[in-house]
């Protein structure tokens, strides 16, 4: 599926003029616009309180105190927060099949996934990112502050976007088998984030290992954040996990790559 | 090589079944078999045939949107399931039941989108949505939601939504199916300059005889997936047989009207039924009928796609 002599941005650039033109689309009701964006932030905003509220009657959780456990929900919230903005319809694939939607795509000289993330592309997680990003900024205060961590936390934000992504992408793709599915991938992609809102110290070993070499969910925030609080890994796993975000979001978002391919495959030569 | 070319193609689908219990028995159905033709540059081809004759599947394999089981395509040189991107930047494609346009966008900014997927440069892209603007009547529409549009502009968008991108073939699935009669004419009016002007090569799927009769020299009938009839619209009819009918109201009942080449084969009070061979003319039994009776009113009835299709099996097979 090479794009001609564009090269390998094309998509990428394809992929930002669509989400331009939608988000253009959107501005024309600045008002609903707006109040979409202040919507989700509130909702999301007494997420949180939720957390505060419950540390008001315990003073650490897991052996995590309020500040450490806000550094985690803000790195975790703002990858899936980034990942839900970039995926865009992916979630909704099978509506696509259903109502041949991705018939139309497929006519049309841009690689399927780019299209469809790109596809009614918004802005409406700008809330949950900005409220999990001030939730971070202040949990970041706590923090103090080398260089490296500086990385690492960097590499933390990208890399939790990518395993989102590739989560989300990748549970999507049942829908070209079965198309009523979704709400089996949600089971893994909210799911996921939900239990990285807490520290993982809080269950069993057996989850965490799951979580670490099955599911690479652990990378999002756990292992990276264990490095900027300068902590050693409750379970007694090597410190060099905690650098190893990068690769699991790359391992995934191959996974999920190879996974789509053949769920277009699948489409393509069933034509269901 | 000709633009299109198609050789023993085959499609077949899987079906699962409940048959008794829990288990689900699959069983194999052909949608395409055995089917080949080929089209040159500019040619405006009918694919016509019944429901379930095979004409969407054709149209996904040569788009590239399902692969095909067995034989080969070539369209532009490309293999479709293969190429599918690089083939998408040649043609357009319509989906008569179904649109390419955002729902919720006005028509320019559906427009503004396809211009970003094809990268159709920005002079080119003004030049032909100026010229189909004007030739599709859409100007006053440009900025009314798609979802506001009528059957008939909203095809008219969809239309000129495939074309922006100087597409060398242009597929049209059931291109007026729905529409009323004036936006028949205009929509089968604007394909013909197309081809004219522009060479664009098209091949439409229709249920419509007079799409056909009205624009297209080459018919291929397919039924059961297999080609069974490739050539002039008039050579369809003489082989089939198939017939026109004249529906007359007469101011009275009567009996029989009788006029040189027709028949009268149903009467039913004042309303009578007359058939003719369907690549004669019309006008001197019109005008035959009008001068001899006292005539209330006059239509005409065009072969449905399935009697001319039972009619040329009956035509071409040996009968048992």
């Amino acid at each position: 599926m090479a794009d001609g002599s564009l090269g390998v941005l094309a998509p990428a650039r394809s992929y930002v003029d669509i989400a331009v033109l939608w988000v253009r689309a959107a501005w024309a009701y600045p008002t609903s616009f707006l109040m979409l964006i202040l919507g989700s932030l509130l909702i999301t905003a007494l997420d949180f309180v939720g957390i505060w509220v419950m540390f008001a009657s315990i003073d650490t959780l897991g052996g995590f105190g309020l500040r450490e456990i806000a550094l985690l929900y803000g790195a975790t919230g703002v990858g899936i927060g980034f990942a839900d903005t970039l995926i865009g319809s992916v979630e909704r694939i099978g509506i696509y099949v259903r109502t041949g939607r991705l018939d139309q795509m497929l006519t049309k000289p841009v690689p399927l996934l780019v299209q469809v993330c790109a596809d009614q592309f918004t802005l409406r997680r700008l809330g949950r990112i900005s409220q999990a990003g001030i939730v971070f900024g202040w949990a970041a205060t706590y923090v103090d502050w080398t260089p490296a961590r500086v990385l690492v936390a960097l590499m933390m934000v990208v890399s939790s976007t990518v395993i989102f992504f590739a989560l989300f992408t990748g549970f999507s793709c049942i829908q070209f088998w079965t198309t009523d599915s979704s709400e089996f991938a949600n089971a893994f992609t909210y799911g996921g984030n939900t239990m990285t809102e807490y520290p993982l110290s809080i269950f069993p070993r057996e989850i965490m290992l799951a979580l670490t070499f099955v599911l690479p969910i652990a990378f999002v925030n756990w292992y990276p954040c264990l490095y900027l609080l300068g902590r050693e890994d409750p379970f007694g796993l090597p410190t060099w996990l905690q650098f190893c975000s990068p690769i699991a979001a790359v391992v995934s978002l191959a996974g999920a790559l190879l996974i789509w391919r053949s769920g277009v495959r699948h489409y393509t030569s069933t034509g269901s | 090589m000709s633009l299109i070319e198609v050789r023993d193609l085959e499609r077949t689908f899987v079906l699962r079944r409940r048959s008794g219990g829990l288990r689900r028995a699959p069983s194999t159905v052909p949608a395409v078999h055995d089917l080949s033709f080929s089209i040159e540059a500019g040619e405006m081809v009918g694919y016509i045939g019944p429901n379930g004759a095979g004409k969407s599947t054709t149209i996904k394999m040569l788009t590239g949107i399902l692969v095909p089981t067995s034989g080969e395509i070539r369209v532009a040189g490309l293999e479709p399931s293969a190429r599918r991107t690089d083939l998408a930047r040649r043609i357009g494609v319509v989906f008569g039941q179904r649109t390419t346009l955002w729902w919720d966008l006005p028509l320019r900014d559906s427009f503004g989108l396809l211009q970003k997927i094809y990268r159709v440069p920005d002079d080119r892209f003004r030049r032909n949505l100026d010229e189909f603007l004007e030739l599709l009547d859409l100007g006053p529409l440009l900025d009314t939601p798609v979802r506001q549009l009528s059957l008939g502009q909203r095809m008219r968008g969809d239309i000129a939504a495939a074309l922006l991108h100087d597409p060398e073939i242009l597929y049209l699935d059931e291109p007026t199916i729905g529409l009323d009669v004036i936006s028949k004419g205009r929509l089968r009016e604007f394909l013909r300059t197309l081809n004219a002007e522009r060479g664009t090569t098209l091949l439409l799927t229709t249920h419509d005889l007079q799409d056909i009769e009205a624009l297209c020299r080459r018919v291929i009938v397919i039924d059961h997936g297999t080609a069974i009839f490739d050539g002039p619209l008039t050579d369809l009819h003489r082989q089939g047989g198939s017939t026109r009918t004249l529906v007359v109201d007469l101011v009275d009942a009567g009996p029989a009207i009788e006029v040189p080449g027709a028949v009268a084969w149903k009467v039913e009070g004042p309303r009578q039924w007359l058939s003719f061979p369907a690549d004669a003319s019309a006008a001197p039994i019109v005008a035959a009928v009008a001068v001899a009776y006292d005539v209330a009113d006059l239509s005409i009835q065009e072969p449905a796609i399935e009697d001319v299709i039972r009619d040329l099996y009956s035509a071409t097979e040996p009968r048992p």
